[in-house]
């Protein structure tokens, strides 16, 4: 049925699509795609049947719609008073009342079949070949790989859009509020699945093209999957409100090559296992003070502010506690202070960026402590709480 | 006492005291419009903010509190009020009462209500602002990570819900107890018959909602773990109960607009109700089904896939009742003599528009396809193509049809008419580019957007200004008519009307039916 | 009601006008304004101030003295004869509809009771469909019922455990025993409910003083009935270590019990009042006792969900 010429005009869709993007990526920057007016089937099985399924659903209103309301407008043009006619009397009929009862009933039938078949290939989570754990900070994306091979790769995804283009200072890039600093990688062609959870309230993991989007419920974790049949960079955003910044937190997904991917994995791994060394180092002062930095860019400027000035978050310059004991600026930071915004860095941030970023609080924005906080100080507060 | 023909009472403590069904009827639909327009600011303050990508105007944080306020406000503010002030001034003329059945208490329903309003609104001085956790509010974002005004919140809902139950117990008594004889249930005007049923939906669901906040009350200052996996409780679990409420509320929000419009399509089609039996059965189907489709809001929280399909079959049934009801108006059209008065073409304008809505309802209610709509703008257009081109066209509708009744005075039909027309397209313009962003993959509650959205968000806030200045127009033309309105004199109003409210005087006495009317 | 003319018809009494609504709503509007100060004065501030207490005790204090000018003269009407059987039908609908309300209330809890018994407590420890992959997260939680431990005790405790910290629960050492004090509860809320039945007979049958000794006999029963109830929490708290912040299993314990017992207690008073004005005021006749009847239908659906909550929180 209309399914079936559905399904055709989706694939001949996901063709046209596919040769588009390969024009544009050779064109070179991608295209703000202004005018958009429907779903799109993505690069997914599950993706183009959903599509195809919306687009039945869609057409069947549409020619009922039709129907009733070309019925109702050749009423209105013709039964009118100004046009002198009597009304007539009638106010019931069995038959009618049955039939309209009966047919959409039918059509609804009809509908159900599809759903339901989609629906239950949908909830098939087994035999994937890579299983993420995906869990929802505020406002942030972790992602840890957790089986062979990927174990301790686990890394968080934050908006990487300059300010100044969300306060309209700077020009806004293609992909303004679409980009991360660092995207989910995932193989082309394999089925991936994702265990999704959080850490505080609740948020949902969307990505359109890859036809996913599961709600990540603190304590509990839900399981989805998809699998990709394009390379290509795929952007989503968090679905379910989880507080101010529910608009800043994309996610932003790159299916690659197997190859790629196991490269990329490599890469991972062996940048953790560094960080491990790192963590049984000593660094001097300028090192801390620059990795610090970076780590306050990416992870508390938004709060704290470009000259640590405060904002949603207290200023840091001339803090008390920054310009404190150590302790007491390490257990605001490792575990943050309950009941306001300020989270538990703790268990995101390795020790050696806590220390870093902690050293660079103490020594930046005029703080001038000239202390420094090393990696092993970071592991001993932690094991001495 | 005992003597019921006096007047009414002067001054300021007429409004105070009264136990009149039209003086708390007046003061419900004021109070309502007035929530309506504060509602309507919010959403104005939305839309000007997306009006273009990036931050402009307001903060991401105070965003949030305009989208949980404004949700808040039109649905137990505006129009639940509405509805119930309509029930107060219709329902004893309708069925022939000289009053409603429990009048002190009728008063009280009404005065809760502005209070409550204003303790939620205070919430915007307090440290932390106002809820900024949508009109849903899930835990745990209302209940740990909430701002303190959120205890504000909780009772402000827990004694408007006392409010809603009291007006519901009452509407439900009087329809059962206080028709004139000879006005047996199906005899009953359909909008009777679509609030009686509302009143028992919401007598059902408020307590219900009147739980849910409690358990979010305990959480926060009591330590229990209703919603906190980490207790054994689960999040979850906050909307299963609020969704149990939720949807019975969405069929609250349309059954009395649907009784609206099966008062006013027969009227100016000249012609009697097609299938007022089928259309009452239907009513009570729909009730019926609201109460077993809550989790179709629901289908991306990980339910198990046996969950999933009942719901979704359940929800698509409501279809079919629904669709009855869409058919019997336009068989009531059929063959009719139609005139075209502003009540009509705002009756009109929602059976197009809510089928529209209803549409798209349906669509949702494909669990595997809501995957992809579920928490987009294609959510949002949907319940305001139901509860803007539904509860509130059929409410406009209401008014212009009633107005002459009620204040003795005629509208002016040209302004009347003008207000339709801007309404419908600055409506549309607002509403259906919606579909579009949200299928193209915009989340809702969001107050900045990626580029590709930013030329239908143009074009939705300069619809939804269009439309707010329609209900300006709307204000004036009300107003005018009841300080310098045409005095209309005649009970019968509308040529094609039936039903006792058109027995009586325009305007209405202060007292009607006294003594009861016979029916035939 | 009346199926054919005018002739005989009763006036509906509406009253003229009221202060009674508009001074309810300002008491009930001060309480719950004072009670929400004192809630997050308690929660967020540095403890709780006495003008918020004050705004508190003045709201409430006004909101029954209202109340009870308002029964007052409700039942002055209708001893003045002004209430027609039609208006008492009215008052008599009004109370069903109430009482269906409440039931609805306490569907809301069961409801949340028999979803975390029957579906979130096994997800939790990665049971069934719907948590497979739960153990992840709370790795060694078994889920039983009564809950022995808290999903965060089974990881160690709040620091351990992979999500943000929103409380501390610890589960309760021992659990309340169904067969001594609940059970006493039951038979005690059993037999009252069948007392109230037989005060009812009397006042049928025109029986005063019967009529008072069977009701007298219901308020000592329901009495009991609190003072068990007080008993059991006294020792939930000091001796089972079972307190509202037990986890899941303590608060839809506290929650159910509490609420139960607090419709217990207004019951009471209800039906003190009414036994009151009998003793007292010598009201009621044998076929015009509509307080009395609506309080007891009121016993009796706090009776009926009395069974509910002894089948589903202390038995099974
Ligand atoms: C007045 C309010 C109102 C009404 C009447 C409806 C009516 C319906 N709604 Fe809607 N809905 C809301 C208000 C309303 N809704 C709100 C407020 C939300 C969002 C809440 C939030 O998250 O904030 C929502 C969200 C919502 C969702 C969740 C979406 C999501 O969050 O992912 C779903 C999913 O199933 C849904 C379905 C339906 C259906 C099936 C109907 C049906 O009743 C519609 C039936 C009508 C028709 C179908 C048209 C007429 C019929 C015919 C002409 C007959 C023939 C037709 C066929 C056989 C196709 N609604
Ligand atoms: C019955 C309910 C109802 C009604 C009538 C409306 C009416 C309107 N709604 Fe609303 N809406 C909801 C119920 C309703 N809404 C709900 C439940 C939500 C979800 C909330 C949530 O996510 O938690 C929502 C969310 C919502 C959003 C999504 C916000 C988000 O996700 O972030 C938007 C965005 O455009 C919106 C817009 C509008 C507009 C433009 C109107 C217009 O129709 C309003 C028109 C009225 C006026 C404008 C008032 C009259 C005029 C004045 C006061 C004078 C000033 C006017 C001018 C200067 C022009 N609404
Ligand atoms: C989402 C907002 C947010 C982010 C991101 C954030 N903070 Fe904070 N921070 C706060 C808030 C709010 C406070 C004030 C808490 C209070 O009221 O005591 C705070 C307080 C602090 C304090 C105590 C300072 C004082 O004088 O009270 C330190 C130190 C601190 N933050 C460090 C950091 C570091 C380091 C990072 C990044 C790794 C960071 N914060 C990221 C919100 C944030
Ligand atoms: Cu995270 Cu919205
Ligand atoms: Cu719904």
């Amino acid at each position: 049925m209309s399914c079936k010429i559905n399904r055709l005009i989706g694939s001949t869709r996901i063709a046209i699509v596919a040769l588009f993007s390969v024009v544009a990526s050779g064109a070179g920057a991608e295209e703000v795609q202004r005018w958009r007016v429907n779903m799109e089937p993505g690069v997914t099985e599950i993706g183009s049947r959903i599509y195809d399924l919306h687009m039945t659903v869609f057409w069947i209103c549409v020619v009922i719609g039709v129907a009733v309301f070309g019925v109702m407008l050749y009423s209105i043009y013709s039964h009118r008073k100004s046009r002198g006619v009597t009304p007539a009397t009638f106010h019931e009929s069995t038959l009618v009342e049955v039939a309209w009862t009966v047919v959409p009933f039918l059509i609804l039938i009809a509908m159900a079949v599809p759903a339901t078949t989609t629906l239950i290939d949908i909830y098939n989570t087994d035999e994937s070949e890579v299983d993420i754990l995906v869990t929802g900070y505020q406002w942030k994306w972790k992602y840890e790989y957790i089986n062979e091979g990927g174990e301790n790769v686990s890394f968080f995804s934050t908006l990487s859009t300059p300010r100044s283009e969300i306060d309209n200072e700077d020009e806004k890039n293609t992909n303004y509020l679409l980009e991360v600093d660092e995207p989910l990688v995932i193989p082309v062609g394999k089925k991936v699945r994702f265990l999704v959870t959080a850490y505080d309230v609740i948020h949902a993991w969307w990505v359109p093209a890859l036809a996913v989007k599961k709600d990540a419920i603190p304590g509990f974790i839900n399981e989805t999957w998809t699998l990709a049949l394009e390379e290509g960079v795929y952007r989503g955003q968090c679905a379910e409100l989880c507080g101010k910044d529910h608009g800043f937190m994309p996610i932003v997904v790159k299916v690659v090559s197997e190859s790629e991917y196991h490269e990329w994995l490599g890469e991972k791994v062996a940048q953790a296992s560094e960080i491990k060394e790192l963590m049984s180092q000593q660094f001097d002062l300028d090192q801390l003070v620059e990795r610090g930095d970076e780590v306050y860019q990416r992870n508390c400027l938004a709060c704290h502010g470009a000259q640590g000035e405060g904002g949603v978050g207290a200023a840091i310059a001339g803090s008390a506690i920054a310009m404190g004991e150590v302790a007491g600026h390490l257990d605001s930071i490792v575990n943050g202070v309950p009941g306001t915004a300020m989270q538990a860095f703790g268990n995101q941030l390795n020790d050696v960026d806590l220390a870093a970023v902690t050293t660079y609080q103490r020594n930046a924005f005029g703080n001038n402590m000239g202390d420094l906080v090393q990696p092993i100080d970071v592991y001993n507060f932690k094991q001495g709480q | 006492m005992g003597d019921h023909h006096h007047g009414p009472a002067k001054g300021i403590t007429r409004w105070l005291t009264t136990t009149n069904h039209k003086d708390i009827g007046t003061m419900y639909l004021w109070f309502s419009f007035a929530m309506f327009l504060l509602g309507g600011a919010f959403a104005m303050v939305i839309r000007a903010e997306l009006f273009q990508p990036g931050l402009q105007l307001i903060e991401p944080a105070f965003f949030n509190q305009m989208t949980t306020m404004h949700g808040l406000i039109m649905v137990f503010g505006a129009i639940m009020p509405a509805f119930v002030g309509l029930a107060n001034w219709m329902i004893p003329l309708m069925i022939g009462a000289p009053d409603m059945a429990l009048p002190r208490m009728n008063n009280w329903s009404f005065w809760i209500l502005p209070f409550a309003f204003a303790i939620l609104a205070s919430s915007f001085f307090m440290e932390g602002g106002a809820p900024n956790f949508g009109w849903t509010f899930y835990a745990p974002l209302s209940t740990t990570y909430a701002p303190p005004s959120v205890t504000f919140f909780i009772f402000g809902v827990h004694i408007l819900g006392l409010s809603s139950i009291m007006g519901a117990i009452n509407i439900a008594a009087t329809v059962m107890n206080m028709r004139a004889p000879g006005m047996t249930y199906m005899k009953m005007p359909l909008f009777v018959w679509t609030w009686f049923i509302t009143a028992y939906l919401l007598i059902a669901v408020m307590p219900v909602l009147a739980g849910a906040v409690t358990m979010m009350l305990m959480d926060i200052h009591f330590g229990t773990s209703f919603f906190s996996a980490a207790g054994g409780g689960d999040p979850v679990l906050f909307q299963h109960i609020f969704w149990f409420f939720g949807h019975p509320e969405v069929y609250i929000i349309i059954l009395p607009g649907f009784g609206v419009v099966s008062q006013v399509i027969p009227t100016f089609s000249r012609k009697r109700l097609f299938g007022y039996d089928s259309m009452v059965y239907a009513t009570a189907s729909i009730a019926f089904l609201s109460f077993i489709v809550w989790a179709h809001h629901m289908y991306t929280v990980g339910m198990p896939v046996a969950g999933e399909l009942f719901f979704m079959y359940a929800t698509m049934l409501i279809a079919v009742p629904t669709g009855v009801k869409v058919f019997n108006w336009i068989s009531t059209m059929w063959r009719g003599a139609m005139t075209f008065e502003t009540p009509m073409l705002f009756a009109i304008g929602f059976v197009v528009l809510f089928t529209m809505g209803g549409f798209t309802g349906l669509m949702l209610a494909i669990a595997p396809a809501d995957f992809q709509y579920h928490d987009s703008y294609f959510v949002v257009a949907h319940f305001h193509y139901t509860m803007v081109a539904g509860a509130i066209f059929s409410m406009t509708c209401a008014v212009y049809y009633w107005l002459p009744k009620w204040c003795g005075r005629m509208y002016n039909e040209t302004l009347g008419k003008t207000q339709f027309w801007v309404s419908f397209v600055g409506f549309n313009l607002t509403f259906f580019p919606q579909h579009f962003v949200g299928l193209a993959g915009m989340p809702r509650r969001i107050p900045d957007y990626a580029l590709q959205f930013a030329d239908f968000n143009l074009m939705s806030s300069v619809g939804a200004f269009i439309y707010g200045a329609s209900q300006l127009l709307f204000l004036y033309n009300v107003v005018a008519t009841i300080v310098a309105g045409e005095p209309v004199e005649k009970e019968q109003v509308w040529e094609g009307a039936e039903g006792l409210e058109w027995t009586v005087a325009s305007p209405a006495p202060y007292h009607t039916f006294t003594t009861p009317p016979d029916v035939k | 009601m009346a199926t054919e003319s005018t002739g005989d018809y009763e006036t509906y009494y509406v009253p003229e006008k009221s202060w009674l609504a508009f001074s309810a709503t300002i008491g009930l509007v001060l309480g719950i304004y004072g009670a929400a100060s004192v809630l997050n004065e308690k929660t967020f501030g540095d403890g709780i101030t006495s003008s918020s207490v004050y705004m508190l005790s003045v709201g409430a204090a006004i909101l029954a003295v209202t109340l009870y000018s308002w029964f007052s003269t409700v039942i002055q009407e209708n001893r003045a004869g002004m209430n027609s059987a039609q208006l008492k039908h009215s008052y008599a609908l009004g109370m069903q509809w109430f009482i269906f309300s409440e039931v609805m209330f306490f569907f809301a809890f069961f409801g949340a009771l028999f979803y975390v018994r029957m579906l979130a407590g096994p997800w939790l420890a990665g049971g069934g469909e719907g948590g497979a992959m739960n153990a992840l997260l709370w790795q060694g939680y078994e889920f039983s019922w009564p809950m022995a431990s808290t999903p965060q005790e089974s990881v160690g405790g709040a620091g351990a455990q992979l999500i943000a910290n929103n409380g501390s629960f610890s589960s309760p050492h021992a659990f309340v025993d169904p067969w001594h004090l609940p059970l006493y509860n039951t038979l005690l809320l059993l037999s009252s409910s069948v007392t109230v039945h037989f005060a009812h007979v009397a006042l049928k049958q025109g029986q005063r003083s019967r009529f008072n000794w069977w009701l007298g006999g219901t308020l000592l029963l329901g009495f009991a009935f609190v003072l068990l109830q007080i008993e059991e929490y006294y020792e939930a708290y000091t001796e089972l270590g079972l307190t509202l912040e037990s986890g899941i299993y303590g608060s839809t314990f506290f929650m159910l019990t509490g609420f139960h017992g607090f419709h217990v207690c207004l019951g009471a008073f209800m039906l003190g009042i009414q036994w009151l004005r009998s003793v007292r005021g010598g009201h009621f006749t044998a076929d015009d006792h509509f307080g009395f009847e609506a309080s007891s239908w009121y016993w009796h659906f706090v009776d009926v969900v009395w069974i509910g909550l002894f089948l589903f929180v202390y038995i099974i």
